[in-house]
């Protein structure tokens, strides 16, 4: 059944019916999903923060229900974040697909996705980024809603002053990533 | 609207019974392709679906629908031999139906597929024969046949 289920995704991929692909893949922190659109990457789930299926639920909903597991899709997303754990990739160069997010968090996120590598921003400059400088409150809340961690780095953001803040995978995966670029001993 | 399921979670749910009906219903050679085309035609579909609610009904009406496709396609050329070969190991957990079609699957080619159009797809004794290209008298034995067959496998 394998061989026909590869099948029918590659061909629902050549005839335009393979709306979200998505695939599940090994990180230090264990299993996460990634899902891409034709525009490009879309979504990156932490591996503690929701079930698979609750994300490819919301997925359905948000996009299109023509959701498919089609790991070959993702296989250069598999790639640069295989590179990028093991500390030899510092920039992704992937597209990313915004359509889960609007508005101010948009915006946040967006400039949290130009934070250079080994460099972190407080809540507040990524506030001033998107354009409020007083909605610190709300550029949290934009980190805590970043649909695509990682690639866009909301772990380098922290508190006025270096606290760490929150983090939606957890704060042990935080530091974790901050170590691996250097900001932490 | 209702919200409609990852369309991956039907074919987790459902490839293997839909494999399963096929086989049945137009053999192991040609359940392949119709098992693509009915998958294809779903996924095309899918978004535009208003009730989500017996998905897998709705898998398998479009799986009759392309076996009675494929039937019709086939028109009087003569049925392919039958391959009775084990079937291979399915990874799901079975359904009390999967036994049924496998039996199904291994009937002689006029009475699996008569069997099959009559109780998969639901179709008539004068459409049957239209579909297999003989009488409807012809239809109606070969049903009768493989019913009765059937039904000592199964007892």
């Amino acid at each position: 059944m394998k061989a026909e289920l590869k099948r029918l995704t590659d061909r629902a991929a050549a005839d335009g019916l393979l709306d979200v692909a998505y695939a599940t893949l090994d990180s230090p922190f264990g299993p996460l999903v990634v899902a891409k659109t034709r525009r490009g990457l879309v979504k990156v789930s932490f591996p503690t923060a929701y079930d698979t299926e609750e994300t490819l639920a919301e997925l359905a909903d948000r996009i299109s229900p023509r959701v498919l597991e089609a790991p070959a899709e993702l296989d250069d997303v598999r790639r640069q974040l295989d590179l990028y754990f093991a500390g030899r990739l510092h920039e992704f160069d992937l597209a990313l697909d915004w359509r889960l997010t609007d508005g101010f968090r948009k915006r946040a996120q967006q400039a949290i996705a130009r934070i250079p590598y080994g460099r972190t921003r407080s809540y507040t400059e990524i506030a001033r980024s998107a354009g409020n400088e007083r909605a610190v409150r709300a550029a949290g809340t934009a980190c805590g809603a970043n649909p695509i961690p990682i690639v866009v780095p909301c772990h380098r953001v922290l508190r006025t002053g270096g606290a760490l803040g929150g983090y939606g995978g957890g704060l042990p995966m935080k530091e974790a990533l901050l170590e691996l670029e250097g900001v932490l001993p | 609207m209702t919200s409609l399921p990852p369309f991956q979670a039907l074919l987790d749910e459902h490839a293997a019974d839909v494999m399963a009906v096929l086989r049945g219903a137009v053999g192991r050679s040609d359940a392949e392709d119709c098992f693509q085309e009915t998958f294809l035609a779903a996924l095309r579909a899918y978004p535009r679906l208003e009730d989500g609610r017996n998905l897998r009904g709705w898998l398998l009406t479009i799986a009759h629908r392309k076996a009675i496709d494929h039937h019709r396609a086939n028109g009087r050329r003569a049925l392919p031999v039958a391959e009775i070969a084990e079937e291979a190991a399915v990874p799901t957990e079975p359904l009390p139906d999967r036994e049924i079609w496998t039996a199904v699957g291994a009937l002689p080619p006029k009475q699996r597929a008569a069997v099959a159009l009559r109780y998969a797809c639901d179709l008539p004794h004068t459409e049957i024969a239209a579909a297999l290209g003989c009488s409807p008298d012809a239809a109606r034995r070969s049903l009768h046949e493989g019913m009765k067959r059937l039904r000592k496998e199964l007892a």
